[in-house]
This record gives C-alpha cells, structure tokens and sequence, in this order.
C-alpha cells in the first residue's frame, strides 16, 4: 500500500510540473490519468520495493552528497587528462568481486561506478563486476572499496 | 543580489562549456572505445548539469525550474544505463579494449 | 549580460556537436558511432533548452524533455539491433 501512494504521489507531481494548466477540467483530467497509470501498474506487477525504494529514502541523500563528491572529483581528473599527452592514460580492465546481497545494491553500486566518469562497469554477474578504470588511481580506489562499503551500508 | 545569481550563473555556463568541450575532445583525441566512454561521461554528468544549474540560476523560481530539475534528474538516471548497455554490447561482440596496463583472464 | 553567457555557451554546444559528427562519421567500430549519436542527442537536449532562454521562450523546455526521453530509448534499441544482428551473423564480427 505504501508503494502504491508513493507511486501515485510521483507521478500526480510529474503532471503538475509539466502541465502549467491549473483549471478544473483539467485538474480532473490529470487525476484520472495518475489513477489509470497506477491501476495498470498494479495490474503489471511492478509496483513493490525494487521500483518504489522508499525504505532507503532515510539514507540516500547522504549518499548522494558523498557520490556528488566523487563525481566532481573524477570530473576534473579525466579533463585533465584529456589536455595530457596521450601516455599518462593507464587503463586498467578487470574483475571485482561484490560483496551486495540484494539486486538493489548490485544495481546502486554499478550505477555508481558509471556515474563517476573514469571507471565504468561493462558487465555485471551475480558475483563479480566487470571493470575498465581510465588510470591505475581509479582502480585502486574502487579496490580500496569505499564505495562497496557505503552501498553495502545502504542494504 | 541578482548580481551575485548573475555571476554564479555565468561562472556555472562557462564551466560547463568548457568540461563539454574538453569531453568532446577526449571523444575525438584517446585512443579506443572503451576510454572514449570515460570522455563522454564527462560531457553528459558534470558538465551537463552544470549547465543546467546555470540556466536554473537565470530562470529563477517557478515552473520552469521544475521542468529544468526533472531534464537533469533524467540525464543523470539515463546516462549510466546508457554506457553501461553500450560497453556491454560492445564486450558482448567481441571488441577487446587497447593497450592495457594489467593482464586480464579471458572468458 | 547573461545573453553574452548563453550565446557562448550556445556556440560552444553547436561546435561540440560538429566534433560529436566527426567521430560519428570516423569512428571504426559500430560502438563508436552510437556513442557519438547518443553524446550528439545529449547535446541536443541541452542546446533546445539553452535556446528556450535565449529566445526568451521557456516551452521550448517540454520539446527538450521529450527528446531526452526519445533519445535513451534509441540509444537502448540500436544497440538491441546490433546485438541481435551480430548475432545472426557472426562472421561479419571484427
């Protein structure tokens, strides 16, 4: 039930944000349109945890805060090495193992890991994560595995 | 005070422009597909939404800061998915990236 | 003195775009010229909505909305096609 009024609250502030027409008719139209997408979406099934994560919106914008961090970060070290001679690139390809148990964190943490420009996860199996990072730094800090930590702590 | 929006607001699109232009030429200058990637993601994370802040700065409260914040929520939620199905498909069908510093173990 | 910035940044994203084309146009692999479609539909994205303020019309704003939602799914259904052709025929693979 909770994943239904979380799905029908985002979706009713979606149509307001993009109509700009606040008439009744209108107004009434919008309803019927959130109500009938949120009936179809229950009839599909998709309406639970995975698409509605709402037990993780406590620690999330922390999370965020941090990951908007690291973009910055690998933000500037790729342009900098855009301006570079081509030899300072070191790419480096390999597997990581991953310690999330739920999709969910399997997901946020490949996510994240392409998110951050620099490193990017090109294959993703139950167990492990296929890696090509742009320089060494960006390998060993993912190995380093403060990212898996704060993923994991997000389960 | 809309001198002080004014000057964030300038500094946020020239930056912008210029992280966009840098990941272009990163597109254009390494050397196979799977660093180009690294480029592009420059040109659709920070660069994109620092442009976007900009143009938020300028527009000020209202609609359309809304319809500005849901375009860059979407790049933000898409452009991972993105290159991830892209180095996937690309790793799928075979293609090995170039000039490694490590050994991998092959599949 | 914002429309200074803004035109900047206008002429700024068409040169990308022309750089974006140039790597469509060369890039060796299949993968290299989607990248670059995708990164020239970014671009698109932001220059419809760079426009909008430039004219003074912020509804161009929806258009841009749109094209970011049309652009993904391309992005996602070419590289659908290429897997599956790839597969059909794999002699062709480089």
């Amino acid at each position: 039930m909770r994943h239904i009024i979380s799905i029908a609250l985002m979706l009713s502030l979606i149509w307001l944000v993009n109509s700009g027409h606040y008439n009744p008719l209108q107004l009434s139209l919008g309803a019927i349109s959130v109500f009938f997408v949120v009936w179809l979406a229950h009839r599909m099934d998709v309406v639970d945890h995975e698409s509605q994560p709402i037990h993780l919106s406590k620690q999330l914008p922390i999370y965020y805060l941090w990951l908007i961090k690291k973009i910055v970060i690998s933000n500037i070290d790729v342009a900098r090495l855009v301006w570079q001679p081509k030899t300072s690139m070191t790419p480096h390809f390999q597997r990581l193992l991953i310690s999330q148990k739920t999709d969910m964190g399997r997901v946020i943490y490949a996510n994240s890991i392409n998110l951050t420009p620099g490193t990017l996860s090109v294959d993703l199996k139950d167990d492990y994560v296929l890696v090509h990072s742009l320089t060494t730094d960006g390998m060993e800090e993912l190995l380093q595995g403060e990212m898996a930590q704060r993923v994991k702590e997000l389960e | 005070m809309s001198l002080v929006v004014d000057i964030l607001s300038a500094i946020c699109l020239l930056t912008g422009s210029f992280l966009i232009l840098s990941g272009v030429i990163g597109v254009i200058r390494f050397p196979d597909f799977y660093t180009r990637i690294h480029a592009a993601g420059i040109t659709e994370t920070l660069a994109a939404s620092l442009i976007l802040i900009g143009l938020m700065l300028i527009a000020g409260w209202g609609l359309v800061l809304f319809k500005l914040i849901l375009i860059l929520l979407f790049i933000l939620f898409t452009s991972p998915t993105a290159s991830h199905a892209l180095g996937k498909a690309a790793w799928k069908s075979g293609l090995k990236p170039h000039g490694l510093v490590n050994k991998h173990d092959e599949d | 003195m914002n429309n200074m910035f803004l035109i900047v940044t206008t002429i700024t994203l068409l040169v990308v775009m022309a750089l974006a084309l140039i790597r469509a146009f060369a890039g060796p692999t299949v993968f290299d010229r989607v990248l670059a479609g995708n990164l020239f539909g970014t671009k698109v994205v932001l220059l419809i909505a760079v426009m909008g303020f430039l004219t003074g019309r912020p509804d161009f704003l929806d258009v841009a909305l749109t094209y970011a939602l049309i652009n993904f799914i391309s992005v996602i259904g070419i590289l659908r096609f290429v897997e599956i052709t790839r597969k059909s025929s794999p002699k062709e693979q480089s």
